[in-house]
């Protein structure tokens, strides 16, 4: 240990820590929480000195007292505090697993417990850069744990390493700037000595887009923005906040509700990831519909870069001049600087929130209503279909009877028992919903959407169903851990298309992939399937979950990895975008030639070449 | 009588089941054991039969909807939609107008499948193939294969052509085996048989029309309405590549437009996927073989008609053999498309809105239809009396007079039957039973033909449509030796200039994929070695001792295609120009004086089947695809034939004589 150890253990814990939003449970909000996560008080206030890596799993995800399991009696329940399924049984995962992947609880996969510190590369230090570093006060470390930690995203093949206890490159060492001046003052120093910079917010990439390059020799420095997390000021007239990058999403939304305000924006990863990370690859969340995304909702942006300092003279709500500058940063994916500073628009909190759900007697005919809802332009703040797999998949995630949800599933018999008769549960699927804004106004919006739904055939299936769709979100990222221990791999992607594409890509698309493990040898058939996400005017936003059970494969990963490239070309080929939020990073980016045409790629390079010519910020995603 | 066929065919290693002949390594072909569908008709109930139950297995994203909501979706889609604002703008009048007279298109085409004619249909069937077929034989592991891609993707079925018979006896087919019946592309020449038209109609026909060049609104209701019976697996589409049937027995050169129509839904993603099967249905004696022999000589085919169908019932005392349908390895579009088309084109045009297809589209549709014809063929059964046919006509053309004997005729045949084994053809040869009775017994099934004296073309024609059936077998190898035969020197380059020559020469002749000369080359100077007859080290090519009898054997398969040309570039150096029509009864006149004299140029005019119109326009349109010919406004005038500037083209004429 060096001595640096005592300024990381005093820095680098997040405020991770309760969640004041409360609710009463008959609906009506007094703030707005985010679905998945039950108000605490009782846990987890984090004293300073609690390594981020202690309440964050090193090799899963999210966080270390919460994860699914098979108790002693085999039955999967889903541990620790913070959600609304936590300390609950979930009876029908177990059966669910079995005959989706014909997996078998006999036959584990567990992962490595602890980090081997000596399966770490010993750091390759700058010496120089560090002396003039240490006489900064910026803490940093070089410690085996912190560097790991900083060293991948969430991608399937990340994380399976990490389980085997396989570490590849990792950063050199991490540096935690508290302020805009810090970072100046690291990318001056890194300039100044050649070193390379990653810049880490939240850590929730799937794109590799933290991988640290095998190639790169030089010093990998990991400049996380965790400690960068205040919001500097509030602007009540012009409804902005003017926030440092580094802040977590949910952290974001609860101080911001404190002071009655909140910029709606709920990225699926919003627990974990940093408005650094959502301005730098075009994040999207779940509200946009009234909120925007990030490129709607962000007013001015403060980059140090290279070069220097990028930012916009003022705060104009639009401006004409020359193609807007903020665009080379959104998206740049920590090529070109780190974000440290941004006004967001910020609007009161909604009075009212409803939940929702509709139930359709088919896909084709749920994308029909999605499509006339977004050409109506009458989309409540989210609106997702799931095709029948999901449905199944949600039905499976149904908790043990409990106080809560008996009025649920009582509502949920009837429902089946009466309205779904004529419904094929085969072919059925399901939209949720959720209307926020006052009260009258969210009651007539609601009405609207359902007559709408009943041209399609929809059926309104209650606000439960609704809610829970919107929980199962958070916790579905946990589940991949869980089908981890048991041979189950599997990971998500999305995309965007046209309207009248939508059905085409879906259908291809699963077809693909459950032809390609096929072909690849995968013994069981895959999960796969699909969901409609988000609705714009002329197309929509699709994800796609997909899992196999790899017993028998010898390089699961390797077999993982083609059919997921071979999805790709799949939505590529049927006119599905390359990314719609998740971004390029380095899984991506042989595609972006052929996305964005060799000009296109031109431009992109140029200004790289401008702004960072020495490739400082080297992490070599997207171009 | 019935002989019950079980062929286990050849003596196999591999299972290739791929459809890209990748390599001609991969030469010998596994292939099904047959199975005789007429046995269990003669021996049960036809009544029962037509009346069974019928439950076949369906599409899985089948979409249940009857013939009249086929029509309202054509009508609805944005397909057409778009092209009745266009055509309404363009000829001024209302959409409704145009819309009415989409309609009346539909009408006049549509299909309207009904159960209970097919059961007519497979009652009376029964009873005249019963009469005029020994045995119906099918592959019915095939058919297990078709079932299966029916079940999982939109099917094409995609039948050769060689009899009107061909597509009543596939839907009879598929009854019998309890799968999908198929909604099939005739042309409207059907549509004059009053009753029998509507029947067919009522079997799944649906009639097009022989051409409708620049008619937007006809070809729009046209593709639409063949792409929403494929898209929701309403049922297999079937349609002949070759457009027509052959009245040589050759398969002809690919038509491309169904074909175009039927790819577009899996190129635009609509599909995941489509299964084009190919099925070679060969007849032991063609119903229609006098016909066809007249109409290439000019005898003009009689009108389809009801009452000419009642005439033609004579046939039904006469004795046919058999007939043998090959179900091919079902082939996956997408697989065909795979690193061959760049799906994404189509991403930034509606797909509605029609579209050329593109250079790229258009090469692989070309490609994957002369592949799919190459199927067929290599599927189609060969009886004894084909490689009678060959042997008869070379003799015949060798001024040895009759009087072949019978044992002559069988050791020739061996021969050549093991010849053609080693060129993979899938030859049905009883073995167990002594050559010289195969020789005779087939001798008797076609004694109309072989009985009369050699003089007459409609027989010799009618001989050549046989033979013309296992050209496919020895093409390449008989384009190697006639290009062995003309090259200056025994160097493998010059040998395969020439070969180069003679297959382009002839790529309107017989079916050779486009840009695949090399693998054409390669594939015959490998079985050639193979079987003995060549020596090839790296410049020479050398015939071996043994090997002269089989090249003068493929010398002489081309030869009558070879003079055939000649004649007719003869015919047209002594022409100044003459319209298209003129041009077959002119070179008929033409070559029938020459034969009359015996002699053109110093050469005798051996071959009697030259007098055949198929390979008279076949030249002709090479000669223009080569640019010897030009076709202005309608006439053909021969431009220049000065050896300096079109050498290629005119050194057939002057190599040869």
């Amino acid at each position: 240990m060096s001595g640096f150890s005592d300024n990381i253990m005093r820095l680098s814990g997040r405020m991770l820590s309760q969640y004041p939003a409360q609710r009463d449970w008959d609906g009506k909000l007094t703030m707005a929480p985010h679905p998945g996560i039950i108000p605490t008080f009782s846990i987890v206030t984090l004293s300073d000195n609690v390594p981020e890596q202690e309440i964050m799993k090193w090799n899963g995800w999210g966080y270390s007292d919460s994860k699914f399991l098979y108790n002693k009696k085999g039955q999967a329940e889903f541990t620790g505090k913070r959600y609304r399924l936590s300390g609950m049984i979930i009876p029908g995962l177990r059966e669910w697993m079995e005959s989706t992947f014909s997996a078998n609880l006999q036959h584990k996969t567990p992962a490595a417990p602890i980090l081997n510190s000596s399966a770490v590369q010993p750091p390759t230090l700058n010496e120089a850069f560090l002396k003039e570093l240490k006489s900064t006060g910026i803490p940093f470390s070089h410690d085996a744990e912190d560097r790991v930690f900083r060293s991948h995203g969430h991608c399937l093949h990340e994380i399976f390493a990490l389980r085997e206890g396989k570490i590849g490159r990792v950063p050199d060492l991490v540096v935690w700037p508290n302020c805009h001046n810090d970072v100046v003052k690291i990318v001056e120093l890194a300039c100044k000595h050649n070193v390379c910079l990653i810049p880490y917010g939240g850590g929730t990439s799937v794109s590799s887009a933290l991988e640290c390059p095998p190639e790169e020799t030089r010093s990998i420095v990991s400049l996380d923005t965790s400690q960068m997390n205040r919001i500097l000021w509030i602007d009540e007239k012009n409804l902005t906040a003017h926030v440092e990058a580094g802040i977590v999403g949910q952290d974001l939304e609860r101080l911001l509700n404190e002071s009655g305000y909140c910029t709606g924006h709920e990225p699926d990863s919003m627990e974990f990831s940093s408005l650094g990370g959502w301005v730098a690859t075009r994040a999207s969340g779940m509200k946009k519909n009234i909120y925007g995304n990030i490129e709607d909702l962000v007013v001015h942006i403060k980059m140090v870069t290279p070069r220097g300092v990028i930012e916009k003279s003022c705060q104009g709500p639009r401006m004409s001049t020359g193609p807007d500058v903020h665009h080379f940063i959104m998206g740049s994916e920590g090529t070109l600087g780190v974000v440290t500073e941004v006004t967001m628009k910020i609007r009161p909190m909604p009075e009212y929130q409803k939940y929702g759900s509709v139930v359709f007697p088919n896909f084709e005919m749920g994308v029909a209503c999605l499509r006339e809802v977004a050409r109506q332009r009458c989309a409540p703040a989210s609106i997702r279909l799931m095709d029948n797999e999901q449905f199944k998949f949600g039905h499976a995630l149904k908790p043990q009877v409990s106080s809560i949800f008996t009025s649920f599933l009582d509502g949920l018999k009837k429902f089946y028992i009466t309205k779904f008769k004529g419904f094929d549960p085969n072919r059925l699927c399901v939209a949720t919903l959720l209307f926020e804004g006052d009260r009258e106004k969210v009651l007539q919006h609601e009405k609207q959407v359902y007559d709408i739904a009943a041209k399609f055939g929809g059926l309104a299936a209650g606000e439960d169903n609704g809610q829970r769709g919107y929980m199962l979100t958070f916790v579905i990222a946990y589940l991949r851990d869980l089908g981890m221990d048991y041979y189950v791999i599997g990971e998500s992607f999305e995309t965007s298309m046209p309207w009248d594409r939508v059905l085409d890509i879906c259908r291809n698309v699963k077809a693909r992939i459950v032809r390609e493990c096929k072909d690849k040898g995968v013994q069981f058939p895959p999960l796969s399937t699909c969901r409609v996400t988000q609705t714009y005017d002329a197309g929509a936003c699709v994800y796609f979950y997909f899992a196999f059970n790899y017993r028998g494969l010898s390089d699961p990963v390797h077999v993982y990895e083609q059919v997921e490239h071979a999805a790709r070309e799949e939505i590529l080929a049927n006119g599905g975008s390359l990314s719609h939020h998740h971004g390029v990073g380095k899984l991506r980016k042989e595609w972006m030639r052929e996305s964005i045409s060799s000009v296109g790629m031109g431009m992109l390079k140029s200004v790289k070449d401008y702004v960072d010519p020495n490739n400082i910020f080297g992490n070599r995603n997207l171009l | 009588m019935h002989i019950k066929v079980k062929l286990a065919y050849f003596e196999n290693e591999n299972d290739n089941s791929s459809f890209f002949p990748h390599s001609w390594l991969n030469y010998k072909k596994k292939r099904d054991d047959f199975e005789d569908m007429l046995e269990e008709r003669r021996n049960s109930s036809d009544l029962r039969y037509a009346l069974k139950c019928y439950t076949p297995v369906l599409y899985k994203g089948l979409t249940p909807c009857k013939v009249s909501e086929l029509k309202q979706m054509v009508l609805q889609s944005d397909q057409l939609g778009y092209v009745i604002t266009q055509v309404s703008k363009e000829k001024g009048v209302t959409s409704d107008e145009v819309t009415g007279e989409a309609a009346a298109i539909l009408e006049e085409m549509a299909q309207r499948l009904q159960l209970s004619t097919v059961r007519f249909f497979a009652f009376t069937l029964s009873k005249v193939f019963k009469t005029l077929f020994r045995s119906i034989c099918i592959n019915e592991e095939g058919l297990q294969r078709l079932q299966q891609a029916i079940h999982n993707h939109p099917v094409v079925l995609l039948p050769s052509h060689r009899s009107y018979m061909d597509f009543l006896l596939m839907s009879y087919i598929l009854y019998t085996y309890d799968l999908a019946l198929p909604v099939i592309a005739a042309g409207m020449d059907f549509m004059g048989m009053k009753v029998v038209g509507e029947m067919l109609r009522m079997s799944g026909a649906f009639f097009i029309r022989r051409s409708f060049g620049g008619d937007k609104l006809y070809w729009a209701v046209f593709s639409e309405y063949v792409k929403i019976m494929l898209k929701n697996g309403y049922a297999p589409v079937e349609f002949f590549l070759e457009g027509t049937r052959s009245r040589t027995a050759k398969s002809l050169t690919p038509k491309l437009g169904l074909l175009n129509i039927v790819m577009d839904p899996f190129l635009k993603g609509e599909v995941f996927d489509i299964s084009l099967v190919p099925v070679s249905i060969s007849y032991e004696r063609t119903l229609e073989e006098a016909l066809y022999a007249r109409e290439l000589l000019g005898v003009p085919k009689p009108k389809e008609s009801t009452s000419g169908l009642f005439k033609a019932r004579k046939i039904l005392s006469e004795d046919y053999g058999s007939i043998h349908v090959y179900f091919g390895q079902p082939v996956s579009v997408r697989s065909l498309a795979e690193s061959r088309v760049n799906r994404s084109q189509f991403n930034l045009i509606p797909r509605h809105i029609p579209t050329r297809p593109s250079e790229e589209i258009l090469s692989f549709v070309n490609d994957s239809a002369y592949r799919l014809v190459r199927a067929q063929e290599e599927n189609m059964v060969l009886k004894p009396w084909v490689l009678l046919a060959f042997v008869l006509l070379q003799k015949q053309a060798a001024e040895e007079k009759q009087g072949t004997a019978l044992d002559e005729l069988t050791e020739q045949a061996v021969w050549l039957r093991d010849l053609s084994r080693q060129y993979g053809a899938f030859l049905h040869w009883p073995d167990h039973i002594p050559p010289s009775e195969v020789v005779s017994s087939s001798l008797s099934l076609h004694r109309g033909l072989v009985r009369i004296s050699e003089g007459r073309a409609v027989v010799i024609l009618s001989c050549a449509s046989y033979r013309n059936q296992a050209l496919n077998v020895f093409i390449r190898p008989a384009l190697l030796a006639s290009a062995i035969h003309t090259a200056a020197s025994n160097r493998k380059q010059e040998i395969y200039n020439s070969f180069s020559f003679l297959r382009n020469m002839f790529s309107n002749e017989f079916i050779l994929c486009p840009g695949a000369t090399v693998q054409d080359f390669e594939e015959a100077c490998y079985l050639l070695v193979k079987t003995g007859t060549l020596q090839i080290n790296q410049q020479e090519v050398l015939i071996t001792e043994r090997g002269h009898r089989t090249l003068a054997f493929l010398t002489s398969v081309l030869d009558p295609f070879l003079q055939g040309y000649q004649v007719v570039c003869r015919f047209l150096c002594e022409q100044d120009g003459l319209t298209e029509k003129q041009f077959i009864p002119a070179v008929r006149k033409f070559i029938i004086k020459h034969l009359l004299t015996g002699s053109l140029l110093k050469c005798r005019l051996r071959y009697t089947e030259v007098l055949s119109s198929d390979l008279q326009k076949n030249a002709l349109a090479a000669l223009i695809r080569l640019g010897a010919v030009q076709k202005i406004k309608g006439y053909v005038g021969f431009t220049h034939l000065h050896v300096h500037n079109k050498v290629e083209t005119t050194k057939l004429l002057f190599i040869y004589f």
